[in-house]
């Protein structure tokens, strides 16, 4: 393998002198004092190979010995990840000794001894490609295919494959035979280089199925699809990871991954100390069981920091390559970006728009192009559905990283201070946060089937509401409330209502923060009753007032009350005898 | 410096290559990644190697350095002799004493170590209570929690910290100043004497004396000295650092020196991970590595409230809420707003180590002091106000002066009870918006 010695360091970016040929992208190891350093080659010129170190590179010298790879960032891939906790690496947190992460200390990110029922569902003289299915292994109650080898090229022949039984991830479990007719043994365990998308389906089609998520704003307002991409931009101290965590907690998906992309570390501890605990209200099993967290939070290396969205995002693929419906979400993309901003300016390129690189662009339209629903070749189905949040410096959404993800993801959740200010939580702006699902005749149909034909004309008058509610608004402001017509208030407190009861939610309340898409239905419903019913009467804006005050503040105990419960009904029969 | 003098054998440089106001070049060998040099007696640090090339940043400013200056490589980063010994004492942005008392005996750290594994923290979960009902009602803090004031210049943060860090019951409170005024200086030295803590205090002090450069030694040092005494002491510390917009404003003068291209607001494009290292070290232990905790108090100065510039931004990023102060203009007295003020970790402890009503009154009464401030709004644009307009803005001034104030002093059931008679004294029932099974318990009879 080739190697290579230090010429220059700044800050985490390495200079090395190389003596042979080194891949753009490939792992190598530098030797400091005792530790052995990860990094990755980002740049060459000439003899000069210019590295990303994973790690703190204090105490590193020149002269410092390198030692490559002769392959690209890659993870494994196997039985034994779901409810991990992992670095961006890929390394099992739980396993590293000691309260601080020590340096130079990488740990095996799937247990090798643990055994494993396997159950064969391919058979001796079948012709297999990549990625086809031979076998079953459960975990965690979620059915897992053993593939073919991703690496495998042309077709090959299952030569034999073990019975079922108790097995090791690495012991082989089938022989097949290559075009060439060599002998390859398949193990549990795949590898795959982390930047690389994987492309093992037969078609990707455009996605329409609802992603229920329980939170009121997003599935009724701006719904997200299985295989669909969002993304959730807002200032500090809107919500962004309240919401996440909900949509995480709640999501209809068979795994979901959290990627805690350099944010505070107390909200891994959330997830950590909370999803052990919480039941997934689809399954009514734990919710770690189908949760995978990366974590490389603000204080870990910056570079690793950027490997963790793509380490996410392959173990999604992996996992969509089984048929499966994966949620992955990336908190915060702009963290990813700014990692990418920091060694671009160590390696001195011209910057691009707010000293980005320049193709941050492409990189974010990429990423996000890896998510979507696909059909597999044996005609089975499986989604990676993503969901990142983007900082955008100062709230202001006119910078690089908000302005490109806004080209690439379909559903935008536009975070308010004001509404935030105002407590209106989720502060999911109604008017500017958008759904592009909503236009596509698939999820029309898709809707009409589920719920009712109704659904989406509904929620699109209930939208036209709102507008109207805001404009009419900023009129009282300027003309005051005794300068408009009175039924002018009550087209605002229509919007009032569609606001407190539909996409206002309490996620702290053991009932409001869940709603499932049957008393979603309801709600819909009671609210487009109180919105067309245009009998209203009123002497002055002042009853008006009362009169939406008593029906929100109603509408509202019913949100809290348990489902179809006495107290429901009681509430729901107040409404009822106020209309 | 005498001491580290004694101890540096290594060879001696005497060509400097190059110097700029903050960094000086010179060809040497074997030297380390942010290891020291004492450049004629100053001390330095590597930032960048090439070849033989390197280049050291001067704490204290290259000003009077020769090329011909005696340059030591001392072998090692930055580092803080640790032990009990540090408690009640005041040292420089080196570790220094600059209280007249010995040289401190322990054992030696290297500052800016690594991070704890997020999966060894523990969730906090306990309610730091401050007697300020702005805080503790409205944005409660949690011990191993991260927060700034984002305030003017000219507002009383300092005073209000130390308030907070008297009542808050830390066993060690380290006080980090950067670009501290004298006056500020002496301030925290008195009230903390005054009130007979000097003993539980540790100080790093950087005044406005004081080369700008020395200040990023300022954090790293104090959260040293906090990790010794969370981790091996399993103690309760709490950490203040003022102002850390002086911190940032030094980042970029080395930054620029080095020709980096800068970020938004001259800032270098690292300052979200140069902050976050230091405001990361927060943390809450589990009991079985001890207990302890690190809690940081901070202070980010606004220029002109711009709360978009890059240094309040990237810190609201990374801290767990923060915390702004405001003149009331009805009542005269300082309080913290509750509209843009925020502890995110404020529900870890309401409802659970508080009074179970304590989330949502704390909410209704934030809505109707809203409604107030819009009632305002029409007042004065001109507009006749309702009678709930004229409801909301008497319940405001009560609210601003019975509780948000920072001259209150109560406990949690206190500022709860205070706030249901406000809400019972100006509205029905159906005005407050809070869940039935509550306003049966609390809303007595009206």
């Amino acid at each position: 393998m080739t190697k290579g010695f230090v010429s220059g360091v700044v800050s985490n970016m390495v200079t090395l002198a190389v003596d042979g040929p080194v891949l753009q992208g490939e792992i190598c190891y530098i030797q400091t004092g005792g530790d052995r350093l990860m990094a990755e080659v980002i740049k060459i010129i000439g003899k000069d190979v210019y590295v990303q170190v994973f790690e703190s590179t204090r105490g590193l010298k020149v002269g410092s010995e390198a030692e490559f790879t002769g392959h690209m960032l890659e993870i494994q891939l196997g039985p034994g990840m779901l409810s991990k906790n992992y670095d961006g690496l890929q390394n099992d947190l739980d396993k590293m000794e000691g309260v601080f992460l020590k340096r130079g200390v990488y740990t095996e990110p799937l247990d090798c001894e643990r055994l494993w029922d396997f159950t064969p569902t391919a058979k001796p003289g079948d012709v297999v490609q990549e990625s086809d299915w031979l076998g079953n292994v459960e975990e965690n109650h979620q059915p897992l295919k053993i593939m073919v080898p991703f690496q495998l090229k042309g077709k090959a022949t299952v030569k034999s494959i073990v019975p079922a039984g108790q097995y090791k991830i690495h012991d082989v479990i089938a022989v097949l035979t290559d075009e060439k007719g060599n002998e390859v043994n398949v193990d549990m365990v795949q590898h795959w280089p982390v930047k690389f998308a994987m492309t093992n389906y037969a078609e990707k089609p455009r996605p329409f199925k609802l992603m229920e998520t329980g939170v009121r704003t997003i599935d009724t307002f701006n719904p997200i699809v299985e295989g669909g991409t969002g993304f959730i931009p807002g200032p500090f101290g809107t919500g962004k990871t309240v919401l996440q965590h909900a949509i995480s907690k709640q999501a209809e998906a068979d795994i979901v991954i959290m990627a805690a992309c350099g944010e505070r570390a107390n909200e891994v501890v959330e997830i950590f100390s909370e999803f052990p605990e919480l039941i997934d209200p689809h399954t009514g099993r734990k919710l770690m069981e189908r949760t995978i967290i990366v974590a490389n939070t603000s204080n870990m290396p910056v570079a690793a920091r950027e490997a963790s969205v793509y380490t996410a995002m392959t173990m999604a693929e992996y996992y969509r390559s089984m048929g499966l419906r994966v949620l992955l979400m990336a908190d915060s993309t702009s963290r990813w970006a700014q990692a990418l901003r920091e060694m671009s300016n160590r390696m001195e390129e011209l910057p691009g728009p707010d000293a980005f690189p320049m193709d941050l662009g492409a990189l974010i339209s990429n990423f996000y192009g890896r998510a979507g629903y696909v059909k597999l070749r044996n005609g089975q189905v499986g989604s990676v559905t993503f969901l990142g949040t983007v900082s955008p410096a100062g709230g202001n959404l006119k910078e690089p990283v908000t302005e490109n993800t806004k080209k690439v993801a379909r559903c935008f959740y536009a975070l308010e201070q004001d509404r935030a200010d105002k407590k209106r939580y989720p502060a999911v702006n109604p008017i500017e946060s958008y759904s592009k699902y909503l236009e596509y005749p698939e999820f029309a149909d898709y809707m009409a089937n589920r719920i009712n034909d109704e659904w989406i004309p509904k929620v699109m008058k209930l939208k036209t509401r709102m507008q109207r509610g805001k404009e009419i608004y900023e009129q009282i402001n300027i003309l005051g409330d005794d300068g408009v017509p009175v039924d002018y208030h009550v087209t605002y407190w229509k919007s009032e209502v569609i606001d407190y009861v539909i996409l206002q939610q309490d996620a702290f309340d053991a009932v409001d923060s869940v709603t499932p898409m049957n008393r979603q239905e309801e709600i819909l419903n009671l609210v487009t009753e109180i919105c067309d019913k245009d009998d209203y009467q009123f002497d002055n804006f002042l009853d008006v007032t009362d009169y939406f005050k008593k029906l929100i503040n109603l509408c509202k105990q019913m949100n809290y009350s348990t489902f179809e419960s006495d107290q429901y009904y009681e509430f729901k029969k107040q409404v009822q005898e106020m209309l | 410096m005498d001491e580290v003098m004694a101890t540096a054998f290594q060879k001696v440089y005497t060509k400097i290559s190059q110097i700029t106001k903050a960094t000086c070049s010179l060809k040497a060998k074997g030297v380390g990644y942010d290891e020291l040099a004492l450049i004629n007696g100053k001390l330095a640090q590597v930032v960048k190697i090439s070849g033989e090339d390197v280049t050291l940043q001067v704490f204290e400013g290259t000003s009077g350095i020769p090329t011909n200056a005696e340059v030591v490589f001392m072998g090692k980063s930055p580092s803080l002799k640790v032990s009990e010994q540090l408690a009640g004492r005041f040292f420089n942005a080196y570790g220094q004493p600059i209280d007249g008392g010995p040289a401190i005996e322990g054992k030696e750290v290297e500052i800016g170590g690594p991070s704890v594994n997020p999966v060894r923290r523990k969730q906090p979960s306990e309610l730091i209570a401050t007697g300020i009902a702005g805080i503790d009602l409205n944005n409660s803090l949690v011990s191993g929690q991260k927060i700034p004031f984002f305030a003017d210049p000219d507002q009383p943060f300092n005073e209000v910290m130390a308030l907070v860090a008297l009542r808050a019951k830390a066993d060690k409170i380290i006080l980090g100043g950067m670009g501290m005024t004298n006056d500020d200086y002496y301030f925290f030295k008195n009230t903390f004497s005054e009130a007979g803590a000097l003993d539980r205090i540790i100080a790093f002090m950087n005044t406005t004396e004081d080369p700008a450069v020395e200040r990023l030694l300022i954090p790293d040092m104090a959260l040293a000295a906090a990790e010794y005494f969370a981790v091996e002491k399993n103690e309760t510390v709490l950490v203040l650092l003022t102002d850390m917009t002086s911190y940032a404003d030094s980042l970029s003068i080395v930054s620029n020196r080095m020709d980096q291209i800068p970020s938004k607001d001259s800032m270098p494009g690292s300052l979200y991970s140069d902050l976050a290292k230091i405001y990361e070290k927060a943390v809450q232990f589990p009991e079985s590595v001890g207990g302890g905790s690190i809690t940081i108090i901070a202070v980010t100065t606004l220029s002109g409230g711009d709360i978009t510039h890059a240094v309040p931004d990237n810190t609201g990023y990374i801290t767990e809420g923060q915390l702004y102060l405001r003149r009331d203009t009805d009542t005269g007295k300082v309080i913290v707003d509750p509209f843009r003020s925020l502890s995110r970790l404020k529900q870890l402890v309401a409802g659970k180590k508080t009074r179970k009503d304590h989330a949502q009154v704390m909410n209704a009464a934030i809505r109707l002091y809203a409604d107030a401030a819009n009632a305002k709004t029409k007042l004065e644009n001109g507009f006749d106000l309702t009678d709930y307009d004229n409801r909301c803005l008497k319940f405001a001034y009560d609210y601003a002066d019975k509780l948000l104030a920072i001259d209150v002093n109560l406990n949690t059931v206190e500022m709860l009870d205070v706030t249901w008679s406000l809400l019972r004294k100006y509205f029905k029932l159906e005005e407050v918006n809070i869940k039935k099974e509550l306003t049966d318990e609390y809303w007595g009879e009206a």
